[in-house]
């Protein structure tokens, strides 16, 4: 491609308007090119709904938050430490942890388009994507976070992450304070997508 | 001169809704979107950042109508009329020829895919530069987010924090340029910062005296503060 290719585009108004209809239609023009395997199609799906998810963020942060070494490694390189969890690849090719203190609250957006860290979270949520949260969350953090019923103590201030280049941001959230004992598999079961994202807060215990 | 892509603090909308942790794909056609331009990038015809700036290239109306994966598609047909992959008529009702061609040996497999995904496309690259700035430094961001190579071009510079000052807080390495490589203009790696600016700097009404907003900002985007 060429320089020259940055006007406007209009080619795709052949397809048809409705969007299943559209993506059906385009699936069939690139397999009868030869294109595009199905069997391709159906592994990459198969990829991003059953096996790559925040579960995989979820084992980091408790790994995280029951041992110091491997949290200092994951501030330091987060994607040398987590490349030793086996997680790695697409939309986490770089990737930086970063740390909620008492002082600081971090929240991720993308405003410019979606960004997010597939390896550790999956496929981002609609809300993720929405032209309400790219427009508000760097404006606005904290009327954002109280929609998802977070309520910041007001000495805490808010760091957002505007993901504008390949670097894909994790937040690390502060360990529930009643989790003590608590081993890894125990403690994953506490980390919700949306903490990770710092839209959220992990889950208390249940006593 | 910002495109409509460029959405960060504009004003007028509603409340985000948030949706069970859970959920992967809303609907089923979404997926498929997904995996056919997965698949059909693999044929390596583009870019990340040919890829996203097809999206913002989008008409305007069009680009605030469609859902997050219409721009996907409606992006990836265009891409693949652009590139010569498929012709214009190709797109239309019947089109594509009605003999199937046999698998092309540039098709993603499905046996493949575990590998492509796995590896990903990183961005670092190893140059011998030396980088301008160095952690705590002030810094300011270019007063105009255009592109400087192509009129019009793609940028990762933000309307929002255009002209502002911060200071940097982390040195990424050296990455590929999006403004030169969403053009076929070579990937001349620069290196890249995370800046962080004071959200009084950015907003007149900040929420907060000590919220700040990071930006990851290559530095050709930046300017040294006296």
């Amino acid at each position: 491609m060429d320089s020259s290719k940055n006007g406007p585009v209009s080619a795709h108004r052949h397809l048809p308007a409705e969007p299943e209809l559209r993506v059906k239609a385009l699936e069939e023009i690139l397999v009868r090119k030869g294109l595009v395997e199905p069997a391709a199609l159906d592994a990459i799906i198969d990829m991003y709904q059953n096996r790559i998810g925040p579960r995989n963020g979820a084992r980091v942060v408790a790994r995280a938050w029951s041992d110091p070494d491997f949290r200092n490694a994951l501030l330091a390189d987060a994607s040398d430490a987590i490349a030793g969890m086996g997680y790695a690849g697409r939309q986490g090719e770089h990737i930086t942890a970063v740390e909620n203190t008492a002082n600081t609250h971090n929240i991720v957006v993308c405003t410019l388009c979606s960004c997010y860290p597939w390896p550790l979270l999956g496929i981002p949520p609609g809300w993720y994507k929405s032209d309400e949260y790219r427009a508000r969350a760097v404006r606005e953090p904290r009327k954002v976070l109280a929609e998802f019923g977070v309520t910041l103590p007001e000495d805490k201030a808010v760091r957002v992450w505007d993901s504008t280049a390949e670097m894909r941001y994790i937040v690390v959230p502060e360990r529930p304070s009643g989790s003590a004992g608590m081993d890894e598999d125990a403690l994953a079961e506490l980390v919700t997508r949306d903490s990770m994202i710092g839209t959220g807060l992990p889950m208390e215990p249940q006593r | 001169m910002t495109r409509v892509h460029d959405m960060g603090g504009r004003f007028g909308y509603g409340a985000v809704l948030p949706e069970p942790d859970e959920t992967v794909f809303e609907e089923a056609w979404h997926s498929r979107a997904l995996a056919l331009t997965l698949a059909a990038g693999a044929l390596g015809h583009w870019n990340i950042d040919m890829s996203r700036h097809a999206r913002e290239r989008l008409h305007p109306r069009e680009y605030a109508r469609f859902s997050y994966f219409e721009k996907w598609l409606a992006a990836l047909a265009n891409l693949l009329v652009e590139t010569g992959e498929v012709e214009d008529s190709d797109l239309l009702p019947g089109g594509g020829g009605q003999t199937p061609k046999p698998l092309s040996s540039r098709a993603l497999r499905a046996e493949n895919v575990s590998d492509l995904l796995g590896r990903g496309s990183p961005t670092t690259r190893d140059w011998q530069g030396s980088a301008r700035f160095s952690v705590g430094d002030s810094v300011r961001a270019h007063r105009l987010a255009e592109n400087r190579l192509v009129p019009g071009g793609h940028t990762r510079l933000p309307a929002y924090a255009a002209g502002a000052c911060g200071r940097v807080l982390r040195h990424h390495g050296f990455h590929v340029f999006p403004d030169s490589n969403a053009h076929g203009l070579g990937e001349a790696p620069q290196p890249l910062y995370a800046v962080a600016f004071p959200a009084a700097e950015l907003w007149v009404n900040p929420e907060h005296p000590h919220d700040e907003v990071v930006l990851d900002l290559w530095e050709s985007y930046l300017e040294p503060m006296p």
